[in-house]
């Protein structure tokens, strides 16, 4: 096959980068107490106007108060915190996990802030003003009691993260403050005040948000202003002559954008990185995504290029430059979300590539010159993505292969020839659906017109077949609807049919908790300067929360298809085709972990409550009697030695089965069935600003943490250990090769799962080797995408993954190393080549 | 029309998602016996024409098995998306492909029938018919040189070179595509003048277009154990880079390109 014979835009990285990244992470980064304290004090103050009002009024002041900093060789400017990566507070969401939480901050696994014992004070202060006014409170007592204790107590599903934070997980008009800045959406707010009608029954909810928007411009023009007198200030102390001329450069472009519209790309990169770090500064929402930044910045660059005026080494820098900010914001999370999102992750997706509104490709130098940056700056935001369909160029494709044997997980791959029918579907326009972008992780859109709640929730899929198992029942509670003994379950058609009554009930209480949060957002904290970005609010005279955007969904994520699959897939053959077991021998396996042993955790637990149940019967167990029953708990679950036998051959049983992953038509195509038992069920609902359910399927990191929730599953799962993560086939489980699971997945309707599928990959960076490498992984996306699979991407393995694959070689059989002259599965080969290739890999990395 | 799909044939694997055996993704299907008995076999298990018994993990395991040629072409066309967005296809490889000839016209003449791209992995060992009749579906050639004196050859792999290098002439002549692999194994061929004799066999075929320099490696160490075998290379350690450079030198100097690895 033909192939490049060179990488394309490969660019020379500023030294002024690797400079800008040691500063930025010297130290942990730090919680501030700024933020707090002015919002505290502002809703002090307003305590008599509308919410709007007040909102506005507040950011105008966090803007206004907020120390501002210019961090060392910076060219673009604007910071949310004095230190780097540090992160401010947003009490009105929630605090009393914050409250709870600040002393040991500092000191946990996942996701460390430090915090000074200043600020834990001021904290503590003005905390207790927060108590009972919070969003959080409200969505609470929206809610269904009892879908507020499935949710808080039962872990079907969790709808935390807007419980406790802002929603984000959206992509405004960055192309229109670049057009006109915000004095033209300053302009349009007070024209349309000029144009209301005295008499209109919705006269003041207008004015009040149209007033907000008003002054969350005026409060955004001000900021960048006090930017620009910062800028002087230092150009009048430097000593070094060419910091000096970049820092009155900073001062002139902070004067002119984002107030006016930007006439250079430099001030559009300055335009653009006001909005994205000040969309976090109104919301802790995270998920605030760039979008297609290759097509609005376009323009900018082609006009200076073409003018002489830069030089593309100059606008890689200024990229560069861009890439490493995006890096600087942070977000504080309580210590369990913070597991369930470790990395200080903010999922601020970048898109490159794909097609015009009218159709033809899109793809310019800055598609690659943004693959080019992530090669230079190597950090974890943006979470770069590439649109790929029919006619994307082989060359981009090529580059954004060599992207991803950087090992750096991006960028992530979407296919065009499937989004955009997905999105149709929903009501999107056609030339909208071609212009679509990537929220958060893997959710599409259309940017500046659409509030997608995408990320709404997580559904654990394995627990409603742990309900059909206990007949409704979990921690002695009947939380789902009684669905029958297993004595009742004639058929497989019967038992299935239990599972879909169990998962539609738990989905109806989601949908109630979603919608509790939802109506929340809209009351307690709308957002104007976000709404002021977002089509449709000016017009409807409403905030995002309350509805003003033109498109409204909400999207919440299924997870552990690939167990449910496996798992029903078991008791159809194992139960009823092969009659080997009864469902009470698979309840009484699942219920004894296989004989497999507890965690020490669970086990305690169970001990704790053994000894309790022992001592309400009047009998009081010795020391050793204790400790005999833990031990045997942590050792075989309690079973005895004719059961673990028989679990033993279970598992076996289990094992040779058919597999989801490995390209066998009858159990792909029974997964696509139990996708469509949840996206089917999910999209039959409305949400609360008039828009529609969509689900997705993909679990981001939470399959680790809500796995470790779920007891043990019928596909051989032991209890508390991870599902599978997104919509690929259980780990270990796909022997078969990277193009027989790719074959799998490609089986789902992705279509039906518009909120998004996500389909991770392992590859050692060797398989990736050589031009000829990368074309041969381009055509393996390609493959993939050709037979309508929406999303890829790779982990291309580091040196520790290989060293846990020899540890624990059933989890990675189907990890694909190059040896020497040809590609092996890593697990098949010897100790002392496996060594040899980790030592290789040592080597590569350390280069 | 004959019913290339009802025949048979004996092999011990279909691997997917091959990247180093021909243009592009492949899927190889490794046929089972090979009149050779190559002392560096990475695929020891490929060489008896019978299945047999080995132990590689702790339950016993039949190796090989006969399959038809349409049992195996459907497995073939599930990665068809990939092999038209790489130009990849299917590649019989083995054992000596060559050595199943009924087997391997079905096989090619289904991929054929299916616009797949064709390669052979082939040692040549076989009567000069056979090569004739397969020749013709066979987008690439890939063959083995593995020395150009007879006694040498006879030593390492059990016979001389005689045949093989009569058929690798005929392949040179009628090939559509040819590659020209040699392993490189240190004690037997790893001298320039080794490789330099082979490069200039090489360069005197019309139809061949590069020399792929394999070096040795153990990959097949231990499916010896498994197979309850003797390894017949010991300890020899594997080439260095810097030799497996000074060789590809040595072969481009007879004319053709040269790469290190397939």
């Amino acid at each position: 096959m033909a192939t490049l014979e060179k990488l394309p835009y490969v660019i020379p990285k500023s030294p002024r980068i690797e400079r800008l990244i040691a500063h930025l992470y010297a130290k942990m980064p730090e919680i501030e107490p700024y933020r707090a304290e002015l919002i505290t004090e502002s809703y002090k103050a307003t305590e008599g106007l509308p919410i709007i009002r007040r909102r506005s009024a507040a950011f105008r002041h966090i803007l206004e108060g907020l120390p501002i900093v210019i961090r060392p060789e910076e060219l673009i400017v604007g910071a949310n915190s004095v230190a780097p990566r540090g992160c401010q507070t947003y009490p009105e969401y929630s605090f009393e996990w914050l409250d709870a939480e600040l002393d040991t901050v500092a000191t946990r696994e996942a996701d460390p802030f430090y915090i000074s014992e200043d600020t834990k004070q001021r904290l503590r202060t003005l905390h207790p003003y927060w108590k009972g006014k919070t969003n959080s409170d409200l969505a609470a007592a929206n809610m269904d009691p009892h879908a507020l204790d499935v949710f808080l107590n039962h872990g079907v599903f969790t709808v935390g993260n807007y419980f406790y934070n802002g929603v984000g997980h959206l992509c405004v008009d960055y192309a229109r403050v670049l057009r006109e800045g915000y004095s033209g959406i300053k302009a349009e707010a007070e024209e349309r005040l000029g144009d209301l009608v005295v008499a209109s029954s919705d006269y003041c909810d207008r004015r009040n948000f149209l007033m907000a928007v008003i002054e969350s411009c005026e409060a955004v023009i001000c900021y960048a202003e006090r930017y620009s007198k910062l800028a002087l200030d230092m150009a009048q102390k430097e000593k070094n002559a060419q910091r000096k001329a970049e820092l009155e450069e900073i001062a002139r472009v902070c004067a002119k954008v984002p107030k006016e519209g930007a006439t250079s790309f430099r001030e559009a990169c300055q335009a653009f990185w006001f909005v994205q770090q000040l969309l976090q500064m109104e919301s802790s929402g995270h998920s605030i995504s760039p979008g297609r930044f290759d097509q609005y910045m376009y323009p900018y660059y082609e006009r200076d290029l073409n003018a002489g005026k830069i030089t593309p080494e100059q606008a890689q820098e200024l990229i560069d430059c861009i890439w490493v900010k995006l890096n600087d914001l942070n977000k504080v999370r309580d210590a369990a979300s913070a597991e369930g999102f470790a990395g200080y992750g903010l999922f601020q997706n970048l898109i490159v590539g794909g097609q015009f509104p009218h159709g033809g490709d899109a793809t310019n130098p800055l598609s690659f010159m943004c693959l080019e940056a992530s090669i230079h700056v190597k950090l974890p935001q943006p979470s770069l993505s590439i649109r790929v369909w029919q006619n994307t160029p082989h060359d981009l494709m090529i580059k954004a292969a060599s992207v991803t044997r950087e090992g750096l997980g991006v960028p992530a791959y979407y296919n065009d020839e499937i989004i955009i029918p997905a999105i149709m579907a929903r009501g999107l326009a056609l030339e909208e659906a071609r212009d679509y972008c990537i929220i958060g992780c893997v959710e599409p859109q259309i940017a500046a017109k659409t509030d997608g709640w995408h990320d709404a929730a997580f559904f654990n899929m394995c627990r409603p077949l742990e309900l059909v198992f206990s007949n409704g029942v979990d921690k002695g509670k009947q939380i789902g609807p009684k669905t029958g003994v297993l004595t009742d379950f004639k058929t497989f058609e019967l038992f299935y049919r239990a599972y879909c009554i169990q998962e539609a009930a738990m989905i109806a209480l989601m949908v109630n908790a979603i919608n509790a949060i939802d109506a929340a957002h809209g009351t307690r904290v709308p957002l104007p300067f976000q709404s002021s970005m977002v089509e449709d609010c000016m017009a409807k005279g409403k905030s995002v929360q309350e509805g003003g955007a033109h498109y409204n969904f909400s999207g919440p994520q299924g997870f552990g298809i690939a167990n449910m699959t496996d798992a029903l897939w078991a008791i159809r053959r194992l139960v009823y085709e092969q009659k080997r077991y009864t469902l009470c021998d698979f309840k009484e396996a699942l219920s004894l972990n296989f004989g497999k042993g507890f965690p020490k955790k669970v086990a305690l637990e169970m001990t704790v409550a053994a000894v309790a149940k022992m001592a309400l019967e009047g009998k009081t167990p010795s020391e050793n009697d204790i400790k005999a029953i833990y031990n045997r708990l942590v050792t075989d679950s309690g079973a005895t030695k004719e059961q673990k036998e028989k679990f033993e051959g279970m598992l076996r049983h289990i094992d040779s089965l058919e597999k989801y992953g490995n390209d066998i038509e009858d159990i792909d195509l029974f997964a696509r069935e139990v996708a469509y038992s949840y996206t089917k069920e999910v999209e039959r609902y409305k949400n609360h600003r008039g828009g529609v359910f969509q689900a997705g399927l993909y679990p981001v990191s939470a399959n680790v943490p809500l796995g470790a929730q779920t007891g043990a599953t019928p596909d051989g799962r032991l209890a508390y250990t991870p599902l599978a993560d997104g919509v690929g086939p259980m780990s270990g489980r796909d022997k078969k090769g990277p193009t027989a699971a790719a074959n799998s997945v490609a089986k789902l309707d992705h279509a039906n799962a518009s909120n998004g599928t996500l389909f991770n990959q392992k590859f050692h960076p060797n398989a990736l080797s050589g031009m000829q490498g990368l074309a041969k992984f381009a055509a393996l996306v390609q493959g993939f995408f050709d037979q309508k699979g929406m999303h890829m991407q790779f982990n291309v393995v580091s040196r520790e993954t290989l060293l846990d694959a020899q540890k624990h070689p059933q989890k990675y059989a189907s990890l694909v190393v190059r040896v020497a002259g040809y590609s092996a599965l890593f697990t098949t080969l010897s100790k002392s080549l496996q060594d040899d290739i980790i030592a290789r890999t040592e080597h590569a990395w350390n280069r | 029309m004959t019913d290339y799909a009802s025949v048979s044939g004996r092999i011990f694997d279909i691997q997917r998602y091959s990247i180093h055996d021909g243009p592009g993704i492949r899927t190889v299907v490794f046929f089972k016996g090979c009149g050779l008995r190559c002392r560096w076999c990475c695929n020891p298990e490929s060489q008896s024409g019978k299945t047999e018994i080995w132990q590689r993990s702790s339950l016993p395991e039949e190796v090989g098995y006969d399959v038809t040629a349409g049992e195996v072409i459907k497995e073939v066309l599930r990665d068809l998306p990939y092999y038209r967005r790489s130009g990849g296809g299917i590649t019989l490889s083995g054992g000596e492909c060559l050595l199943q000839p009924d087997f391997a016209y079905a096989l090619l003449s289904l991929a054929k029938a299916h616009g797949i791209h064709t390669a052979i992995e082939t040692a040549l060992f076989a009567p000069p018919s056979h090569v004739e009749r397969i020749l013709p579906l066979v987008d690439v050639v890939l063959m083995d040189i593995k020395h150009m004196n007879p006694q040498k050859h006879k030593e390492f792999t059990g016979q001389d070179n005689v045949r093989i290098l009569e058929n690798a002439r005929y392949v040179g002549e009628h090939a559509h595509d040819l590659v020209v692999r040699v392993p490189v194994v240190p004690t037997f061929n790893d001298t320039i003048a080794d490789i330099g004799q082979i490069a200039a066999f090489a360069r005197r075929l019309p139809r061949a277009r590069a020399i792929h320099l394999l070096p040795y490696h153990r990959l097949g160490q231990d499916k010896y154990t498994a197979l309850s075998r003797d390894y017949g290379m010991g300890e020899i350690p594997t080439p260095t880079d810097a030799k497996m450079q000074s060789l590809r030198r040595a072969a481009e100097t007879a004319g053709l390109p040269c790469q290190i690895g397939g």
